[in-house]
C-alpha cells in the first residue's frame, strides 16, 4: 500500500481520512513494513467498513490486516444499535467463531522428545482432519439443539471435557442469546458428522515449545515455563458456521436495499442490528459461535485422551480460548459515556485488559491472554490484553500473521514432500492428509508474525508475554 | 474452447472462467473450484447429483451453484468432476457427478467454506464471449 494514501498519526497508527460516504476514519496499526507489504485492497476494503450504518469512532485494522471478502482480515468495527448500527455477515466471515486454544502440559521438552514420533502419529490417528474427514460423534436433532444452546459447557456435560476448561473460555464457554431455531436445517445436516473435527486450510493442532518468556510475572500467571511444553489448536464452527454464513450473506445482501443500505461491497451484507434479519442473524450467529466452542473442546478432549496414554503425567490445562471470527454485544466507553455496541472482529482477537469484569479471577489481575498463532514452521505468541487497547481498538489485537503469498503462488514455489523433509530437519514433524495442502501453507507464504506481534505490541494493542516454537504440527 | 483457471487473493483463492454460452461458465466455475481441492480429471463420475437453485440475477445464481455443490460435497463427502447445467433466466437445472472422497488417491487440498461476493462478476465479454469469477473462502 503506497503509504501517501494515509495520515501517520504516531509512530504505529495510521489514519484514512474519511471522504464520501465514510462516516468515520479509517485506522490502521502498522509499521512502515507492514504498511509497504500490505495490499491497497486493504484499504478500500476498510474504508467500505467505514461507510456502514451506526459505525462508532473508526474501522480498525490491525497489523496482520491483509485483503479478505467485504471486511478485510485484521478488520474490528463497532456499530451502536441505537443509531441504525448493523450487524453483518460478512464482518463475521463464513467460519463463524473460528479460534485458537492452548493447553498446558506442565512437562519440559526433554520429556516428550523421545516419544515426539509416537505422539505425532497418535495425535494424526485421533483427530479427525482434512476434507472428507469424520467425527466419531454424531448428533441427533435434539443433541444438535442442546450443542448450539450449550456450546463449550454442553461438551463438557457430555463428558468431552474438563469443568475447570469453562472459565478459560470466552462467555465462560457459552454464548448468551444463542438460538438454534434460526440454524437452517441444512446448517446442522452439514454439522451432523462434523463434531471433534479440524477441518482443514490454515487449521492446525500444534504441540509447541516455550521458547522465550519477556514478561514473566504474566508467564507465571498463565502458568507459562520457559521450555515447557504446550499444544495449541486453531479450528473453527465448522460446515455449520460455514452453512450460516453462506445463508445470511444471501439474505442480507438481497434485504440491504429493504433497509435503505446502500452496499459498497456486496460481501458487506448486513441487517440493522434492531431488524428481525438483524435478530434472526445474531441467534443463528451466536448458535455459530457455541458451536466452535463445543468443537474445540471435543477436539481437546480427544487430544488429552492421546496425550494422556503417552505422558500420564502430562496436567494438560486450558490456558485459555480465543474466537477471532465473531460480533459480541459488548459495553465500551465512548467520549466517556457507556456504550452498547455490537463488536465485529474478523480475524482478530478480543484482547481485555487487566481488571476487566468479564475475565475469570485467575487471569483478572494480569489481563486476557491473547493467542496468535503462526503457520507450520513458524513461531506463535502469547500476548497479554492491555488498559490501552479499550480507547484504541475496542481491545482487540491481531490473529496470526496473515498471507505474505497467496495459496496459487505457494503451490508453484514449494513442493510438500519438501517442506516436510525440510522441517522435519529442524525438528518439526508434519503430519497431513494432502502433501498440496502443506505446499498452500508453507511458512514462506505468510507474513513475519513475530514482526506482527512486535508492532502489536508498540502499539499498545497487547504485550508479548511469550513465543511459541512448533515440535508436532496437525495440518488439517 | 471453454475453460477455468486460478487467480490468487491474500486470503483465499480466485476462480474465473470462460465460455460460449452461459451454461458453459457455470460448468466451468464449478470445475474451477473442484480443481482447487484435487485434480477433476481425477475424480470418477459414479454418482449423479441433481442441484436447483433461482436467483434474482445470474451474479447471485452462479455464487448460489458453487454454494450448493459446496453443501453437496460436504453433508455426502463427495467431490464432482463432471457438470451439466440447464438454464432457464435465472433458474439453474444442473447434475453434478463424482464419487465419495479417496483421501489417498484425491489428496484432497481444502475445504471450500463457501462462495462470496468479493470480486463477483458475471459478463458477455465485446468477443461476444461469456466470462465470470468468484472468489471461494478456504
Amino acid at each position: 500500500m503506497d503509504r501517501n494514501l494515509l495520515i501517520r498519526e504516531s509512530g504505529f497508527r495510521w489514519r484514512i481520512e474519511p471522504k464520501g460516504p465514510m462516516r468515520v476514519p479509517g485506522i490502521l496499526y502498522a509499521d512502515e513494513s507492514l504498511i509497504d507489504g500490505m495490499d491497497v485492497k486493504v484499504h478500500e476494503q476498510l474504508s467500505n467498513v467505514a461507510m456502514l450504518p451506526g459505525i462508532v469512532s473508526a474501522a480498525y485494522a490491525m497489523p496482520d490486516a491483509h485483503w479478505g471478502y467485504g471486511f478485510p482480515i485484521g478488520g474490528v468495527a463497532a456499530f451502536d444499535p441505537d443509531a441504525g448500527g448493523v450487524v453483518s455477515a460478512g464482518g463475521v466471515g463464513f467460519d463463524i467463531s473460528c479460534g485458537v486454544r492452548t493447553l498446558l502440559t506442565g512437562l519440559p521438552c526433554a520429556a516428550i522428545e523421545p516419544l515426539k514420533q509416537r505422539l505425532a502419529d497418535g495425535l494424526c490417528r485421533d483427530i479427525p482432519a482434512g476434507v472428507g474427514s469424520e467425527g466419531s460423534i454424531s448428533l441427533d436433532e435434539q443433541q444438535m439443539d442442546a450443542m448450539l444452546a450449550g456450546g463449550a459447557r454442553w461438551a463438557v456435560e457430555q463428558g468431552w471435557g474438563r469443568a475447570a476448561d469453562l472459565e478459560r473460555i470466552e462467555e465462560a464457554g457459552r454464548a448468551q442469546g444463542a438460538d438454534p431455531a434460526q440454524v437452517s436445517d441444512r446448517a446442522k445436516r452439514r454439522q451432523r458428522d462434523e463434531m471433534g473435527t479440524l477441518g482443514s486450510g490454515n487449521h492446525y493442532l500444534e504441540v509447541q515449545r516455550v521458547a522465550e518468556i519477556t514478561e514473566p510475572a504474566v508467564a507465571s500467571a498463565f502458568g507459562l515455563k520457559l521450555d515447557d511444553v504446550v499444544i495449541s489448536i486453531h479450528c473453527g464452527s465448522r460446515g455449520l458456521g460455514h452453512q450460516i454464513g453462506t445463508e445470511f450473506l444471501r439474505d442480507m445482501a438481497i434485504a440491504a436495499a429493504e433497509y435503505g443500505i446502500a452496499l459498497p461491497d456486496r460481501e458487506l451484507a448486513c441487517a440493522p442490528v434492531s431488524s428481525p434479519l438483524g435478530q434472526r442473524y445474531l441467534g443463528a450467529m451466536r448458535a455459530g459461535i457455541n458451536c466452535a466452542l463445543a468443537n474445540r473442546e471435543i477436539v481437546t478432549h480427544l487430544t488429552r485422551k492421546t496425550v494422556m496414554r503417552l505422558l500420564p503425567d502430562a496436567t494438560l490445562d486450558l490456558l485459555f480460548d480465543v474466537s477471532h471470527n465473531t460480533c459480541k454485544e459488548e459495553w465500551h466507553v465512548v467520549d466517556g459515556r457507556r456504550m452498547r455496541l455490537f463488536v465485529h472482529r474478523k480475524g482478530a482477537t478480543r484482547a481485555f485488559g487487566p481488571g476487566h469484569p468479564e475475565l475469570p479471577a485467575a487471569v483478572r489481575d494480569v489481563g486476557q491472554p491473547v493467542l496468535i498463532g503462526g503457520s507450520m514452521g513458524t513461531a506463535s505468541y502469547v500476548l497479554v490484553g492491555t488498559e490501552k487497547g479499550e480507547a484504541l481498538s475496542w481491545s482487540s489485537a491481531c490473529h496470526g500473521a496473515g498471507r505474505a503469498m497467496s495459496r496459487h503462488q505457494a503451490t508453484r514455489t514449494w513442493g510438500g514432500r519438501q517442506l516436510v523433509r525440510e522441517l522435519a530437519g529442524r525438528g518439526i514433524l508434519i503430519r497431513s492428509p494432502s502433501m498440496r495442502g502443506v505446499a498452500e501453507e508453507a511458512p514462506g507464504a505468510y507474513k513475519d508474525v513475530g514482526r506482527v506481534v512486535d508492532v502489536a505490541d508498540a502499539a499498545g494493542l497487547a504485550r508479548k508475554v511469550a513465543r511459541l516454537e512448533p515440535l508436532i504440527c496437525i495440518k488439517g | 474452447m471453454s475453460g477455468w483457471s486460478h487467480f490468487g487473493h491474500d486470503a483465499d483463492m480466485g476462480v474465473r472462467a470462460d465460455g460460449g454460452t452461459q451454461e458453459e461458465v457455470f460448468e466451468q466455475m464449478a470445475l474451477g473450484m473442484t480443481a482447487l481441492i484435487t485434480d477433476p480429471a481425477g475424480v470418477a463420475a459414479l454418482e449423479d447429483v441433481e442441484i436447483t437453485c433461482e436467483a434474482p440475477s445470474t451474479e447471485l445464481l452462479l455464487v448460489d451453484w458453487l454454494n450448493a455443490l459446496v453443501y453437496e460435497m460436504a453433508v455426502r463427502r463427495m467431490l464432482f468432476g463432471r457438470f451439466a447445467v440447464k438454464l432457464d433466466g435465472t433458474r439453474l437445472q444442473g447434475v453434478a457427478s463424482g464419487e465419495r472422497v479417496d483421501v489417498h488417491r484425491h489428496q484432497p487440498v481444502v475445504e471450500v467454506k463457501g462462495a462470496t461476493y468479493t470480486a463477483l462478476k458475471f459478463h458477455r465479454r465485446d468477443d461476444g464471449r461469456w466470462e465470470a469469477q468468484c472468489i471461494l473462502d478456504v
